[in-house]
């Protein structure tokens, strides 16, 4: 008989260091690698933002060293204007795409999906390996392109075109930096398309006995429905790569229009859409935000019930709203396009499905807030960064009341208001959301576990300094300050200079204060105390098995499930809650019908 | 292919669900509110048939967006100068659906052979042969479309709608050249006497939607280009 | 620690709300006769955004003081109502609120994009190039002549590529590196980029707008202070991106007509 423990590919644990370590086939190890991967972008990504912070503040600041990183984008360490934009497009490169798509969704889904659905590993084991190995083949064309030619493209992450399809002759980095860059995004794309292919019919197909969909705990579901959008969103971003690489290499003109003039040179192409790239890119853009931060939320929600020992007001309802919020978020693009000239009708289309996008999200923030009612908070750092997760959202979210409407954008678009808003929802509270499942899951993930106190130093500082640096930038925006701006030598821009100080040294004392996190993970995976099974009296299938993980997940055993996941607030003979795997019927019927 | 009476490859058999036991985990289950089991199929279903379909929502979406990439692109400016499409491509056509048609023997040819006598004449690989010299016939006459069009001084960036035609016809092929080499690996897996008939069924999705999207393309390309 | 956390966020959200209150840092002055619909429509959202960005962090410093820490003995329990009211109550509430919004705020988005301008309003081209917006005039004649982008030369000051030899229209088109309008005199502004896209944002005439290569676009407006402002590009589009910028004056009809005259001469 054929039971679904073992319909997964059936491999045997490996023996050798590379197979053990390195071209592993073991979801566990593959989402250990992810989430290196994603610390290592992280890194990246912060330092490059120190420097774009210290340049807004001091632009004629010499950076020591920073001539090493540039040949030519830093004389005398001096940050040029067209270093500051490459320096800008590669720090949010490589945060939205191997920081926020890699880490809450590919490193923890990795691990845990299988744990969650009770089977032995993912359907597809060498495409999963193929699935991590080919992001970290894009990680490193991209890093390519700070040391090729002129270095990394300046267009932004968004590379608009007709900048990014021109060439060389639009600026510095235009040349080989869009090529590298694009092409490192197309094989990104190939590596989540693996991903997709390993995660649904993981969920779909191979849940164990007694798991059906409602059981999911819900950062399955978060990962599911994330899953499910990467798989129709980065399908359409690779072409528009690959047509913007033709009409780099091949002397198309999909998206350069005629009669373009730069230098007093007529450019050589006719006939193309400058628009055409936004709408494929949005398209792209806006599921891609929603990727960034539904895994957050199925995490952060996850970690909340365990530590206040109980579930969901309603468990069905957050999964319908993360639903409403992935179908909603491919008909908002237009959002991004409000004056790009599109057909102004088109702007006050989209701006309604944008304003309805925040029904389902205000519905999951009252869900986190109303089953905080009468609970038994735990503090500790997973729950304090849960917590912290709900305000940061909050904030973001508010902001985006006033980007969803055309005519408020008139006056805020393209300002410091759109960069407050991003940050909020995608930088600071998706990262919060991260650290919220390392905290929680180190123990099954390393065996070991963290330091708390540390934890607990590293969540207020951090949460302190995010806000000192984002809040103001509201302010900016409203003041009118443009961004992607390396220097402000606008007049009414001249008293903002003070304010972006400000800024940069909560910044970088922010950015200081993550290195207490970094030591507490290297000392912790190496030092820390080792791990029992259920550290946190979790209830869901992870916490059922040892700290960490036996190769096959559950040690042979077939699963069953009796319950939905998370029986707390019930009399038991383990405590207040009883375990998904766990035949002891439950006293209180808290069971979704 | 040899023939000699062989072991039958192991391909599951279509299980319906054992009275008692409700479907697949999750759809169509049963839904007791007092904790106890939720019954699911002793076997889960084949993951590689869900994976097909991922793996082709991936592929649709990728052509809708050039699709309307295409579109977009010849409302943008006067500058669409239609093409004569390549007779060739026709014969094209023909040839991939009748790869279809030849998979379709070929999994009719397994089913026969595992669930029947098995007698020295049987060579279920033979259709799958076939298919992907089809396939390959069918690849080979693209390119030969693309050296027609090039004879008539056309090519990739000559004009918007050559621009297409090659990115269409040249992403389509590569999925089919893909697809060339999964049909490789079922040919090994049944020589081997270990192909599992989900992985037969998921291959054929895949191919004859190969067949059903050239035929989309044709027609766009037809209409358009 | 739970107390303090709480605090905390509750302090952070009033810190935060302060600046708006007291209104230290907003738009340039309005000088527009469209802007006061967007800018009701920001106060408008900014009642809202603001109640609801208190109201929400307050509820959750709230419940995160009250149910902290174990109390050994009692059970845990469910919100009143449980997710139904808090559904209504995002569904109803929120999503009246922001329907509002939309709905109020299509009218100022209509007084820009969906009224035609009128018949006397002032034709005036701008161009966006890296890295420089550059305006023409029409001159008596009334009519822009033809664009030649193939005659586009910077080093020859040629910025729009006008053939005066053969074009007749070119020969009265009055190009200028900073922008001049009469006061209370609509302006139909002729939006066209010479490379890549570039952006159109006067803050003080509440006036944004995308340039799109390959795609005219037109805007028109009436300011009606006269002053001197600015006009920021606010769309990447190289390195020089920051320092794109050009200046609007507004003057008098009197002051307008001495001041194209003297353009006119510089030709």
């Amino acid at each position: 008989m054929h039971d679904s423990a073992h319909a997964a590919a059936h491999h045997g644990p490996p023996t050798s260091f590379i197979r053990k370590h390195v071209f592993s086939l073991d979801h566990k190890v593959i989402g250990k690698q992810y989430y290196g991967l994603g610390l290592v972008a992280v890194f990246i990504g912060m330092v490059l933002s120190w420097l774009m912070r210290i340049h807004l503040g001091w632009t004629n600041a010499a950076i020591p060293g920073l001539h090493l990183l540039s040949k030519t984008g830093a004389p005398g360490d001096v940050m040029t204007p067209e270093y500051y934009l490459q320096v800008m497009t590669m720090h949010a490169t490589f945060m939205v795409f191997f920081v926020l798509t890699v880490a809450p969704f590919a490193a923890f889904g990795n691990f845990f999906i299988p744990i969650h659905t009770g089977a032995e590993d993912m359907p597809f084991p060498h495409f999963n390996m193929m699935s991590f190995w080919t992001t970290f083949v894009a990680f490193c064309v991209m890093l390519l392109s700070f040391f090729v030619g002129d270095g990394p493209t300046l267009g932004g992450w968004t590379q608009y075109a007709p900048l990014s399809a021109l060439g060389p002759v639009a600026g510095p980095g235009q040349g080989s930096g869009v090529i590298i860059w694009a092409t490192s995004i197309g094989i990104f794309c190939v590596g989540q398309l693996f991903g997709a292919l390993n995660f649904i019919p993981n969920i779909l197909d191979l849940r164990c006995k007694g798991m059906s969909m409602w059981r999911l705990p819900l950062p399955t579901w978060a990962w599911f429905i994330t899953s499910c959008m990467g798989l129709t969103s980065f399908s359409v971003l690779m072409p528009a790569v690959v047509l913007l690489i033709l009409d780099h290499v091949a002397g198309t003109s999909f998206f350069v229009p005629s009669n373009l003039v730069i230098n007093d040179q007529l450019q050589p192409h006719s006939g193309g859409s400058t628009l055409l790239w936004q709408h494929l890119f949005w398209f792209f853009g806006h599921p891609e935000v929603y990727i960034a931060i539904v895994p957050g939320m199925g995490i952060v929600s996850h970690v909340l019930i365990t530590n206040m020992r109980k579930p969901m007001l309603s468990h069905r309802v957050m999964v319908y709203s993360m639903g409403a919020l992935a179908v909603l978020s491919y008909m908002v693009y237009g959002h991004h396009m409000f004056v790009s000239g599109m057909n102004p009708v088109s702007s006050i289309l989209f701006s309604f499905p944008t304003l309805l996008i925040t029904i389902p999200s205000t519905i999951i923030v009252l869900i986190w807030i109303g089953s905080l009612y009468g609970a038994k908070i735990r503090i500790n750092a997973a729950s304090l960064f849960a917590l912290g997760f709900i305000s940061l959202f909050i904030t973001g979210g508010v902001s985006g009341f006033f980007l969803a409407q055309p005519s408020i954008q008139i006056l805020l678009h393209a300002t410091y208001f759109v960069v407050a808003h991003f940050h909020f929802t995608m930088a600071i509270a998706a990262i919060f959301g991260i650290f919220s499942g390392t905290y929680f899951w180190f123990p099954k993930m390393w065996g070991r576990m963290m330091n708390d106190t540390l934890g607990k130093i590293h969540f207020w500082l951090s949460f302190i300094g995010v806000y000192a640096i984002f809040m103001p930038m509201h302010y900016l925006g409203l003041a009118g300050n443009v961004r992607r701006y390396q220097s402000f030598v606008v007049d009414y821009m001249q008293p903002l200079i003070g304010v972006h100080q400000f800024i940069t040294i909560a910044a970088l004392f922010t950015g200081a204060v993550q290195l207490i996190f970094i030591y507490n993970f290297i000392h912790s995976r190496f030092w820390g105390e080792p791990a029992p099974d259920n550290p946190w009296q979790g209830t869901s299938l992870e916490w059922s098995i040892p700290s960490p993980p036996p190769h096959d997940n559950f040690g042979g055993r077939h699963v069953v499930v009796y319950h939905d996941p998370y029986q707390y607030g019930v009399q038991s003979s383990t405590g207040d809650y009883v375990m998904q795997d766990s035949p002891e019927k439950v006293n209180t019927v808290n069971e979704e019908p | 292919m040899a023939t000699t009476v062989q072991q039958p490859p192991k391909v599951e058999p279509r299980r319906s669900p054992q009275p008692g036991v409700s479907g697949n985990g999750g759809f169509g289950n049963l839904v007791p509110s007092d904790g106890s089991v939720r019954a699911v199929q002793d076997h889960a279903p084949a993951p590689s048939k869900t994976g097909i379909w991922v793996v082709l929502a991936a592929i649709t979406m990728s052509f809708a967006a050039f699709t309307s990439a295409l579109v977009v692109r010849q409302g943008a400016s006067s500058d669409w100068h239609h093409l004569a499409l390549p007779n060739i491509l026709f014969w094209n056509t023909l040839v991939l659906l009748a790869s279809s048609v030849t998979l379709e023997f070929a999994r009719r040819q397994v089913a026969v052979f595992m669930g029947g006598p098995r007698t020295v004449d049987l060579s279920p690989a033979r259709w799958l042969y076939v298919t992907a010299g089809l396939g390959v016939v069918f690849v080979a006459g693209q390119y030969t479309a693309w050296l027609q069009l090039r004879s008539q001084g056309l090519y990739l960036a000559t004009n918007p709608n050559s621009s297409f035609f090659y990115l269409l016809t040249a992403i389509h092929a590569l999925h089919v050249l893909g697809g060339l080499y999964g049909l490789t690996y079922v040919i090994r897996k049944l020589n081997r006497v270990v192909l599992r008939r989900s992985t037969l069924d998921s291959f054929s999705y895949y191919w004859h939607f190969m067949g059903i999207l050239w035929v989309y393309l044709l027609l766009l390309l037809w209409m358009k280009i | 620690m739970a107390k303090l956390f709480a605090v905390t966020i509750l302090v952070i959200a009033i810190i935060s709300a302060i600046p708006i209150i007291r209104n230290t840092w907003h738009p340039v002055e309005d000088v527009s006769t469209h802007g006061q619909a967007i800018d009701d429509q920001l106060s408008d959202t900014m009642w809202e955004a603001g109640i609801s960005f208190l109201s929400s962090q307050l509820l959750l410093a709230w419940f995160i003081w009250r149910f902290s820490g174990d109390r050994p003995g009692e059970k845990t329990k469910t919100f009143p109502g449980g997710a139904k009211g808090l559904v209504a109550a995002a569904i109803i509430l929120v999503g009246v609120e922001v329907f509002a919004l939309g709905i109020f705020g299509v009218k100022a988005w209509a007084a820009i994009y969906f009224t035609p301008p009128g018949a006397d309003a002032l034709p005036v081209q701008v161009q966006a190039g890296q890295f420089a917006f550059y305006f023409r005039y029409p001159g008596p004649d009334g009519s822009f002549g033809p664009i030649h982008p193939d005659q586009i030369s910077e080093a020859q000051a040629n910025f729009y590529g006008l053939d005066t030899t053969h074009d007749q229209d070119s020969k009265d088109d009055i190009v200028t590196a900073e922008m001049a309008i009469p006061v209370n005199h609509e302006i139909r502004l002729l939006m066209h980029s010479k490379d890549v896209s570039h952006s159109f944002y006067v803050p003080a005439l509440r006036i944004h707008q995308d340039f799109v290569p390959g795609l005219d676009l037109q805007l028109h407006f009436t300011a009606t202070k006269v002053g001197r402002y600015e006009i920021v590009c606010s769309q990447l589009c190289g390195l020089g991106h920051y320092n794109m910028k050009a200046y609007l004056s507004v003057l008098s009809q009197q002051d307008f007509d001495d001041w194209l005259k003297k353009q006119a001469a510089l030709q």
